[in-house]
Parts: structure tokens; sequence; C-alpha cells
């Protein structure tokens, strides 16, 4: 095979996400301050939503205390089964629809959304198991669901979505206007 | 007197059968399908010019002056109230007034009706009888078969007609039916010879001469389709979509609902007193003859089997094709099949093989097992010497691939192929990238984990066309190779339908265990080759 730099620290290397997937984003969801959520698009139009490294359940050392896929009485993300080639049975989201809600240790309470229009195809049990992989993981172990929009529009669905130049402006925003004096 | 006259005694006929014969000639019907209707079944008789058959059949029915008198006494029985007032050669009969019930016969009206027949298109054949079977038909056919340069050595003939032959078909037997019953004889449908039965009988032979003595069977390799038309009387099976609704349902293409098969089935139902009241007899004479339709000639598939590698990383196994746009050049199936399709002189393939390897995959040692089907090949047997030049010029033609093992194999064997897919192992090298910096004793231990079994959910990147689910896969083996402090060769022998790229970067942990897991730290997988796909088919071909 092809030969190969060597380093001794940890090295970065294209990962798995670069490869084969388009980040984007939303910001402040539903008007929440800092509730970004990163939508990662495969090639193949399938998504992945995941919290954004700025989303507050990853600062301040916060823990999880509970993850709840059940969203309202009749409705529970773990119910939702899909079958065959076409994910028949897949309940379909729209841009609000809300995926799980997450309480941490310190009381505060985080609605996770869908982000795009699409059919559900999974929500991600292991953090059921294991929450910590939320914390340390969230880009891959971590997710949150994955999510199938309509072959007719998988294109359109990034227009509301930010690029990550887009999203890094609005983030570098943020840190100005909290570092000006009040 | 049995037989009646010396000429007709060449034509297994009987008394009975005059007034059929009459009838039918008298209706329109050609001379050969008047022989049809009398179940006459010896082959020759249709071999005959149709003009010759038509003399000897008037003057059967001629030789009945001397019994004229006590005919008509009865044949006044039958044509009293028969056939409907509009029939042409009846009324065009009458140059001498002819008594109302009298036989059909007489000197003078044969005369006029004799230059009738002979120019008017036959209304139970369409003419397939009449002009449209013969030597020059066998030669037309004979040319468009030396046109194609086919190899066979024996060939089927067969023939499509127009669905509307049936109606009239059953109308003529209807009528001769009637006829019969009369004179308390029997005539079921299956004992009268079907036109396209009489058609082969007189083709065949002619063809097969045509062709230099080539056999003409019942099956063979090599299929000569000869289809006609009728565009002028399509109408006349359009009635029975009325009378039995539920035999013309519309198909998804749009060809037209009266299919033979469906107006075979519709009559089978209708009753003879429906039948008679929607479609007179005779049925109306035709305008024009049957129109024959281009000789198609389709020589039966042949499967070409063999292994292959892939040297290249950026080529697909079938072409990349997305919006009608290619996005990448050629594909291992087009470079295997450019050579064969020359070589075989076939119109087309279809390409399978024992599982697949991604774009970026080498494929390495023996080869994946592949088999193609070659359609309408024009050549069918190629000698080993041949196969070996062939797969030469596969070789010679592209450093990305290689082929070896080529051979000729039966359809069957194709199943063999897809028998490897599922049940047998694959073995492969992966080079993976691991975060933290490694020495060769971390990954030591992996050497020792035996058959250990993976959760493997869809994976995500074809997890767009594949159904959801969990699927239980065992690594049998692996052998580690340390490069350098993040670096490492991974050797891995598995068991089919493992997805070697998720078992290394894990799938977003929707892969467990992984080599992730398994190093507790984060690993990716740079490059994949296939080492040997463990399939014993097809046979190994020395070189």
């Amino acid at each position: 095979m092809d030969g190969v730099e060597q380093r001794d620290t940890e090295a970065t290397a294209p990962s798995v996400i670069d490869r084969y997937y388009t980040r984007w984003f939303r910001a402040d969801m539903k008007g929440k301050p800092c509730e970004d959520h990163c939508i990662l698009q495969h090639s193949n139009r399938l998504c992945v939503i995941t919290l954004a490294e700025t989303h507050p359940i990853l600062q301040d050392g916060r823990a999880i205390k509970n993850i709840n896929y059940q969203i309202s009485n009749c409705c529970s993300r773990l119910n939702n089964k899909v079958s065959g080639k076409s994910k028949r049975g897949g309940q379909f989201l729209t841009d609000f629809a809300p995926l799980c809600r997450i309480t941490c240790t310190d009381e505060t309470e985080y609605t996770i959304y869908s982000c795009i229009r699409g059919r559900l195809l999974e929500v991600n049990e292991s953090i059921l198991e294991t929450p910590t992989l939320l914390l340390e993981k969230p880009s891959t172990e971590g997710y949150i669901a994955v999510i199938l929009p309509k072959f007719e529009e998988s294109k359109r669905i990034t227009e509301n979505l930010l690029s990550r130049e887009e999203f890094e402006t609005v983030v570098s925003k943020r840190i100005v206007a909290q570092s000006q004096p009040s | 007197m049995t037989y009646s006259g010396t000429r007709a005694a060449m034509l297994p006929l009987k008394d009975g059968d005059k007034p059929v014969v009459r009838k039918l000639l008298s209706s329109g019907c050609c001379a050969r399908c008047v022989l049809r209707f009398c179940c006459i079944s010896v082959q020759a008789a249709y071999r005959k010019p149709p003009q010759e058959t038509l003399e000897e059949l008037r003057a059967f029915i001629g030789n009945t002056e001397n019994g004229k008198s006590q005919q008509s006494a009865s044949d006044s029985h039958d044509a009293a109230g028969s056939e409907p007032p509009g029939e042409p050669p009846m009324k065009r009969a009458k140059l001498e007034p002819v008594e109302p019930g009298a036989a059909v016969g007489g000197d003078a009206s044969a005369v006029v009706k004799v230059e009738e027949e002979e120019s008017s298109v036959c209304v139970a054949c369409l003419g397939i009888l009449q002009e449209l079977s013969g030597p020059t038909q066998a030669v037309k056919i004979a040319e468009r078969v030396k046109e194609g340069e086919y190899e066979f050595d024996t060939l089927v003939l067969s023939v499509s007609l127009p669905a509307q032959l049936c109606v009239r078909e059953h109308s003529c037997w209807l009528h001769v039916k009637k006829e019969l019953r009369e004179k308390s004889a029997a005539l079921a449908k299956d004992d009268v010879i079907p036109v396209k039965e009489a058609f082969k009988w007189i083709m065949q032979g002619l063809v097969a001469k045509e062709l230099g003595g080539v056999a003409v069977v019942i099956r063979s390799l090599f299929e000569v389709s000869v289809e006609f038309t009728h565009p002028e009387t399509e109408a006349d099976c359009h009635f029975l979509a009325s009378t039995c609704a539920s035999c013309f349902k519309p198909t998804k293409n749009k060809q037209s609902v009266f299919t033979r098969m469906a107006v075979v089935k519709a009559l089978e139902k209708i009753s003879d007193a429906v039948f008679l009241k929607h479609y007179a007899f005779p049925p109306p004479r035709p305008s024009s003859s049957c129109v024959p339709q281009d000789v198609k000639c389709l020589h039966t598939s042949i499967f070409i089997a063999g292994r292959y590698n892939k040297f290249c990383r950026s080529l697909p196994q079938t072409p990349w094709v997305i919006d009608g746009e290619r996005r990448m050049e050629s594909s291992v199936e087009e470079l295997i099949a450019a050579p064969v399709l020359l070589s075989f002189r076939a119109a087309g393939f279809n390409f399978s093989s024992s599982g697949r390897e991604d774009v970026d995959v080498r494929t390495l040692g023996n080869g994946r097992p592949f088999a193609m089907e070659l359609l309408n090949p024009h050549r069918s047997k190629l000698s080993r010497e041949e196969m070996k030049h062939l797969q030469e010029t596969i070789n010679k033609s592209s450093d990305k691939i290689r082929v070896r093992d080529l051979q000729i194999v039966s359809r069957e064997a194709m199943g063999r192929m897809k028998e490897g897919e599922e049940a047998k192992t694959k073995s492969y090298t992966a080079l993976v990238w691991t975060q933290k910096a490694i020495q060769s004793q971390d990954i030591a231990f992996i050497d020792g984990i035996k058959d250990l079994t993976l959760d493997q959910k869809t994976p995500l990147r074809v997890l767009h066309r594949r159904p959801l689910a969990v699927r239980q896969r065992v690594v049998h083996r692996m052998i580690t190779r340390y490069l350098d402090p993040h670096h490492f060769h991974l050797e891995l022998k598995t068991q089919a339908g493992t997805y070697i790229k998720e078992f290394v970067h894990g799938d977003f942990g929707r892969t467990k265990p992984n080599m992730s897991v398994l190093l507790k730290m984060d690993t990716d997988i740079l490059e994949l080759d296939v080492e040997s796909v463990d399939v014993d088919w097809p046979p190994s071909i020395p070189e």
C-alpha cells in the first residue's frame, strides 16, 4: 500500500465525516440562545442529526440525568419502525418536530429538534444506555437520529440551513457580543 | 359411391365433406382452409400449389351431376333460411335465375365464382395460406436469416398470427359444425387443422431447403419468428369485450388489450348463440392480405463465466451514472464485456458477480467470480483456443482489470455463483489509522481474537437503498502488521456479507463491536483490498 507520514502526536486525518458528509447547522433553534444543531448530510442524502459543539448541554461540564424519546402522550420516537427499502412506517418529521428531551443534572432541560423535513429512520438508543457518549462524542457515537428526506426535497432541505462558514460567522458574532461591556 | 371423381381421390375426402366444401368455398375460404376444416392431416396436401388444390376441390363437388336431383331435394332443406342475404358470391351468381333452394353448383354460376375466388383474400386465413406461404416467402425468410450471419445447427420456425383470426376460425367452425350436425356427423374444434400448423407444414421444408438443408425442428436454440398483422380487421374481435369483459383487462403497457390469449379465452367462454348474434357467417371479405412484419431471428442466451481482478482504486464495478450523467469513466463490467460482445457478436449483456467491491477497493488474489449472460449471440461456440485468445484480448485492453478462467457455462451455473455470495468466506487487507499513537504490542491481542460476532446495522452509506436491519456477521480471524505509531495493516477473514469499512470505523457506533471499541480510540480505514473470494466456482482453467 502507499507510504504514510509518521507522527508521534495525535494526528488528524480526513475523518469518515469529512470524506462522506457535509456539515450543516441550525443556530438558536426555536429562538433559544445557543441551542445549535449540526446536521451531517451524506452524499446519498441521508441526514444524521447531532448536537453542535456550541450546544449548552456540551458546556460547563454538565452531566446528563435523563434522555426521553417520549415527546408526547401518544408519540415516542422509540416506537418508530421502518420496513422495506422505501422505509415505510417511519414517522414523518417537519423542521421543528421534537426528537427527544434531555434533562441535565443541574435541572436544565433541552429539546432536540429534527431541523429538516423527512422520514425518521432511527434514533440513537445507545445514548439511553450510555449518556456520556453524547457528551464525549456528540458528532459520532453520540448522534441523535437519522432522517431520510424525500427524494424530491433532498436538494432543497439545505435552504434553511447554515453552511459551516455561515455558522462560524454566527458563533463569532456571539463571542463579540458577549465580550462587549453591557 | 364413397369417393366422388378420380381427381378427388388424391385427397382423402368423403361424401360427407361435400356440403362443407361447398359452403366454405362459396363463403370465401381458400382451398387450403377448406382442407383444414375437412380435417385433412396429410401434410403433402398443403404443399401443392393452391390453384391445384382448388381445382381438385371443385372437381370433387362438381361431380354431383349424377346425384344432383337427389341432392337438391335434401340440399334445399339446408339452403332455405341459411345464409344471410348479403352474401356476395350468391348475389353475383344470379346471372341465371336461381331457384330458391337450389344447390350451389351448376356450370354458369360456377364460372362467375371462379373469377371471384381466384382474386379474393380468404376470409379464414386472411391470405396467410394463400400467397403468404410458398417458395417466394421461404426465400425471403432465408435471406433474413443469412443476413444475420448466425451460427446454428437447427432452427425453430415460429409464427405469430393476428388475434382476429381466432374469431374468424370460430365462425367458420360453428357453421361447418352446424352443417355436419344435420348429417349426424360431429366436428370437434381440435380436429380442425389450425392455420399455424398448416403454415408450418408448408414453410418448414421450404425454408430448410433454402438454408442448405438445416433441420427445422420443434425446439432449438435458434428461433426464426414470422409475424403477420392485419389492421383492416382488428375490430373483428372488439365485440368480445362486451360479451366477456372479464377476459380483457387493460394492461400497464398501452398495447392492445385484445391479445391472442385473451381472445381465445373469450371464445372458449362465449356461447354459440351469443357469438352468432354478434358475428356473421361468412366473415366479411377482407380487401387485402395480412401484412408480414420483419422476420426476427433470436439465438438463445449464452453464458460466460470467469474471475476478475481489479487493480484500480477509481473504477466502479458497474457504470456510475447519476441524472443521466456519467460520474466515473468506464467500469469493470464494460471493460470485460466489450471484447466478449465482439467475439460472440451479441446484442447486449447482463453482468452479475459473487458480491461486489466499492469503487476504491482493489480485488487481488484469484479474483471474484462473475458471470455474463450474452443476449442474442450470433456466434454460440468458441473453441478453447478462441476463449484463451478472448481472455488475452480483455487482459491486454486495460491494466485496471484482469480476467482468468474465462469459459462458457450453462444457465444453471448462474445459481452456483450466487450461492457463493451468501455462504462463503472472504479475506481482506485494510490499512487502519489510529487517532492515538500506538506501539506494536498494543495491537498484538487482536491476532488472538477468533470468530468475533458483530452486530451490524445497515451502514448509513447504503441505508438509502437497503432496508434498515441488524445483521450478525462473524470475523473469523485477524492478523495485524504494525506500520508506524498511527498506522497498521489488518488482515481479516470474514463471513460473506460483512461490511469491513464499518467494522474498522464503527459507522457512528452502529456496528458493534468495532475496531475503535477494541482499541479504545478513534480508528479509520484508509485503504481496503479484497485478497480472496473463497468460492470454488467457476472451475479453474490452467493457463
